[in-house]
């Protein structure tokens, strides 16, 4: 009957609504910019869930101004006894009711949502086609992530490469405590547990999204996990696939080739030193028990140094010089002995020939 | 023995009292200093946020600190400010003269001290606990030192004090009820109170096994949470908030009957809807055990699970909105006072609605991805816990502090107290909801400029400061009203309804000289309509039989606190071992004692009533 005008009001009100939440935060972390099917679906159950929310509110709000106003008690009246009202089954028909039809107004979209969230099913597919059905396994460590691309044998760090406008399939533990996987702006987060069976979901990058947001997304650990819990930051360069290809095609072949001699040099004390925990090829065939420390085979290309300070020789140094100052409780610390100044120049020329792009 | 010979100090009557009225003043100084402590700990963590790459505190410092501010509030603040509101006044309300198990009452009271004292000894014994207040297992297994252990064990015996205490207003309430109060005439205070005490009996267990599990992984070499030798840490999840779920409820109900109280109080009107009010309290009960999976969303217990859990979760939003529109209507047509409870408790409405809200937003599974472990969390669970039960403790200590202390706390610092702190709360909490949506974790200790979080955080300290200054002011309030406060009348804001507000302020030992009649819902208000001053007695005025203060609640407790810091050092210390059996045998050798000597308490006299009486009515 007149249905237009309910679903004309709805429509405003969502507008008005999606207007004043854009303006919310950065375009590589917020969720309320959406960056992928996931955080889509996401941002509209919260539309959804705020509309019927604000709703309620309005209404509560409207009778609590109006009682609180009227009824104040008045000079005069102090020995006035209101009428001793027992109930009304009709109101409270009505406001047990109502808010049932709403919450289930809410409930059916957010069933379907969750059952669709957790749709795994082409990951696990007996032949998947690995071309076009891409896996990352995450493992979460004490402040660092790993990312490993199994069907191509690669292995990366801190930053994740995706294709995007495609489902992303991730496999996800935690080698160490429980720690969670969140890219605010691309969807919701999932736990990495310790125990062996692994969880699975999946994400979308949205291509125009990731160029807004300049190439790059923000990740997060979410679950409290230690003293640095705060810096446990990933970084997510979302590519087209043909670039995506040429990226993974370059890692697996991709090895230290070292020409400078003060890099040499940072060669040799890395090989006497760092090696044992790091590896410097994205090629990496230790079971992952031995792999206690990032893969640094594309270092060179790192968003950041350590996860979060910028990209640069002088951040590098300070990192090699005393990696306690910048991440409170790392599992570097106390893993190496001093290093003159000379040893950490050669280290970081090396570290940062590690390229692939 | 007359009363005459049982004056001695002060202190010593603290420490051995089990009048249910002077516990419920041990309550409310312990958990108000634990309150105090609480709020300085969240000072500390808006301060070190207020501006990005803070280093007001350092990273581990800092999770130290959320971690003693959660588990303070909840367990050291919250819980014992509840007790303290109970004890006051349930008693009082059903028309009883001390709860069922008076020296229960005092153990309860002492396990919880000495639990909370043992907690906060960490940070002088190499540091507090540092895995948050959920304490997750494989964070909790890995955390060097003893400060988990201080968690462990210093809520073990807090617990137990608890619970104790639970089944002590169970009892109370279904056997020591006047003549004529039947259920459906039991003040909603009292009703809050019963189911909020069936719940205690409920969860707490869960609880308990959950940190016996977790002393054993740490203290004496189990595995229940080591998946390397068949543990599993979903497990303390799971018994975590089987108990921590139905513990916001524990926590709430109280304080919807707090406001129940005073709604209907200053509306001058019955209670709109009692009946709908009661069947939706013990609703809200039921439902509070079916939803604990909400908390663990995002482990991976796959759709199925997250489905049922959210839309159970939502059911809870029906009965808890009957309660608002009840309130809300029970105002309706009411000739409204607006005094400090009663702005505490038309300030609750709109806040609490906001957290309900949110708190049906979390449900929405698919979308709680996002919210989980994000400041929107943080922002949901402030505006219940401090919109609802933190409001409702406020508005129930400026309400029963007559009845407490027989003096009236000022109004005018009192209002001033809550609009600093409602100011304050608001702007220190509604940002944060958006800082959680523009992706902001929570639980840590600081962030990177340039991720837009820096304005959200600021304002969000400011409001922290507001907070700080009401409590002060209460503070001051509380120290004038000491010195020079009015005295009160019995029936203090003069529109009391329920019996508490028949017997003179503060209430005497033995609180009624003859147990009353009662003769419908709000008894003294059927009193005060029919014209008559007083109660209709129940029985003669004769002797009252009371029981003796005993000092062995304290021993008890004392033995397990002992107990405890040995069996911590076992590892580290040859002579751990010792003093944790000392301590066992301390408190077993107490509860002998208990056992085998007689004590058959006491008479007040009836002429020593009436002389008690006379000089009641006088002042």
């Amino acid at each position: 009957m007149k249905k237009w005008l309910l679903n004309w009001r709805l429509f405003s009100l969502f507008s008005v609504m999606a207007l004043v939440l854009a303006g919310c935060g950065e375009p590589f972390i917020s969720a309320l910019q959406p960056a992928g099917e996931v955080a889509d679906m996401q941002y509209s159950l919260m539309l959804l869930s705020t509309a019927i929310m604000v709703l309620v509110i309005l209404v509560v709000t409207i009778i609590f101004v109006y009682v609180v106003i009227r009824f104040r008690q008045r000079k005069g009246e102090e020995n006035k006894i209101p009428k001793q009202v027992e109930g009304s089954h009709k109101l409270e028909i009505i406001w047990t009711v109502i808010p049932i039809i709403l919450l289930i107004i809410l409930a059916v979209p957010t069933v379907k949502a969750t059952f669709e969230l957790a749709d795994v099913k082409p990951m696990n597919k007996e032949n998947r086609d690995k071309e076009k059905t891409l896996v990352v396994n995450v493992r979460a460590n004490l402040y660092w992530w790993e990312f490993e691309y199994p069907d191509y044998g690669v292995i990366t760090s801190q930053d994740l490469v995706v294709p995007t406008d495609e489902r992303v399939y991730f496999n996800l533990k935690a080698s160490d405590v429980k720690h969670s996987f969140w890219i605010p702006a691309v969807g919701g987060k999932m736990d990495t547990n310790v125990e062996e069976s692994k969880n699975q979901f999946w994400l979308e990058f949205d291509q125009e999204d990731a160029e807004k947001a300049g190439g790059i997304f923000y990740g997060k650990c979410a679950e409290l996990c230690g003293p640095s819990h705060a810096l446990m930051d990933f970084k997510v360069k979302a590519v087209p696939r043909d670039e995506f290809n040429q990226w993974i095609e370059k890692m697996k072949n991709a090895k230290p080739v070292v020409t400078d001699p003060v890099a040499k040099e940072g060669e040799a004390i890395f090989n006497k030193s760092c090696i044992g925990c790091h590896a410097v090829t994205p090629v990496d065939n230790r079971p992952e028990q031995a792999r206690t420390a990032p893969n640094l085979g594309n270092f060179g290309d790192r968003e950041r140094i350590a996860g979060i300070l910028e990209h640069n020789e002088e951040n590098l140094k300070k990192w090699l010089k005393d990696p306690e100052s910048i991440k409170p409780g790392n599992t570097m610390t106390n893993t190496y002995g001093k290093l003159t100044d000379e040893q950490i120049d050669a280290l970081t020329k090396y570290l940062m020939s590690l390229k692939v792009e | 023995m007359s009363t005459v010979a049982r004056k001695k100090s002060l202190i010593w009557d603290y420490l051995t009292t089990v009048d249910h009225k002077k516990i419920a003043i041990l309550y409310l100084i312990a958990g108000g200093l634990f309150f105090i402590m609480g709020g300085i700990e969240a000072l500390f963590i808006r301060i070190q946020l207020a501006v990005p790459n803070n280093d007001f505190v350092s990273a581990g410092l800092y999770n130290e600190i959320l971690t003693m501010h959660g588990t303070t509030m909840i367990f050291l603040a919250a819980m014992p400010l509840v007790f303290a509101m109970m004890n006051a006044v349930v008693p009082i309300q059903i028309g009883a003269r001390d709860v069922a198990f008076p020296f229960l009452n005092s153990l309860g009271f002492w396990l919880f001290f000495f639990g909370g004292l043992f907690l906060n000894l960490s940070w002088f014994l190499g540091g507090a606990p540092d895995a948050g207040w959920t304490s997750y297992a494989s964070l909790s297994l890995e955390s060097p030192g003893h400060g988990i252990d201080f968690y462990v064990l210093g809520l073990q015996i807090s617990g137990l004090g608890t619970l104790i205490g639970g089944i002590n207003f169970l009892v109370t309430i279904v056997n020591m009820r006047a003549p004529g109060m039947t259920y459906m005439r039991m003040p909603l205070f009292t009703w809050t109170t019963f189911v909020a005490s069936a719940l205690i009996l409920f969860a707490f267990p869960p609880l308990t096994v959950g940190l016996i599990f977790l002393m054993m992984d740490r203290l004496f070499g189990g595995n229940f949470f080591d998946p390397a030798l068949g543990g599993n840490t979903i497990i303390w999840e799971h018994l975590f908030w089987i108990f921590g779920h139905p513990e916001v409820y524990i926590l709430v109900l109280p304080a919807f009957g707090i406001f129940s109280e005073i709604i209907s109080t200053f509306s001058k009107k019955r209670l709109f809807g009692y009946s709908s009010m009661v069947f939706a309290t013990v609703l809200i009960g039921f439902l509070g055990f079916m939803v604990w999976a909400h908390h663990m969303f995002t482990v991976g217990m796959g759709p199925i699970a997250n489905a049922i859990f959210a839309v159970a979760t939502m059911a809870i939003a029906v009965p808890t909105g009957i309660k608002i529109f009840n309130w809300l209507f029970t105002m309706w047509g009411g000739s409204i006072r607006f005094t400090t409870p009663m702005l505490y408790a038309v300030g609750f409405i709109p806040s609490f609605v906001m957290g309900g809200v949110t708190g049906v937003m979390n449900a929405t599974a698919a979308a709680d991805y996002q919210y989980h472990d994000s400041y929107f969390v943080v922002a949901h669970f402030h505006y219940v816990i401090v919109g609802g039960v933190v409001f409702a403790l406020l508005a129930g200590a400026h309400y029963w502090w007559p009845k407490m202390f027989g003096k009236m706390l000022s109004e005018k610092l009192g209002k001033v107290t809550f609009w600093l702190f409602f100011i304050g709360f608001h702007l220190t909490f509604f940002i944060q909801h958006f800082l959680g949506l523009m992706g902001m974790p929570r639980r840590v200790f600081t962030y990177l400029p340039g991720q837009g979080w820096e304005t959200g955080n600021l304002i969000s300290t400011i409001g922290a400061f507001f907070m700080a200054a009401g409590t002060i002011v209460l503070l001051v309030n509380i120290v004038i009203t000491t010195v020079k406060g009015k005295k009160a009348e019995a029936d203090a804001w003069g529109d009391g309804r329920t019996l508490e507000w028949a017997v003179s302020s503060p209430a005497p030992e033995y609180n009624f000289a003859q147990t009353p009649l009662v003769r419908g819902l709000d008894a003294l208000w059927v009193e005060k309509m029919e014209g008559k001053k007083g109660l209709t007695p129940a029985e003669p005025l004769g002797d009252i039989h009371m029981p003796n203060p005993s000092f062995l609640p304290f021993v008890i407790s004392l033995g397990l606190f002992i107990s405890a810091l040995g069996f911590m050092y076992h590892n580290d210390h040859s002579w751990g071992l010792m003093v944790g059996i000392v301590g066992l045998l301390i408190t077993f050798g107490a509860m002998f004692l208990r056992s085998v000597i007689d004590d058959h308490g006491y008479h007040i006299h009836k002429e020593e009533i009436i002389e008690a009486e006379k000089k009641g009515a006088k002042a």
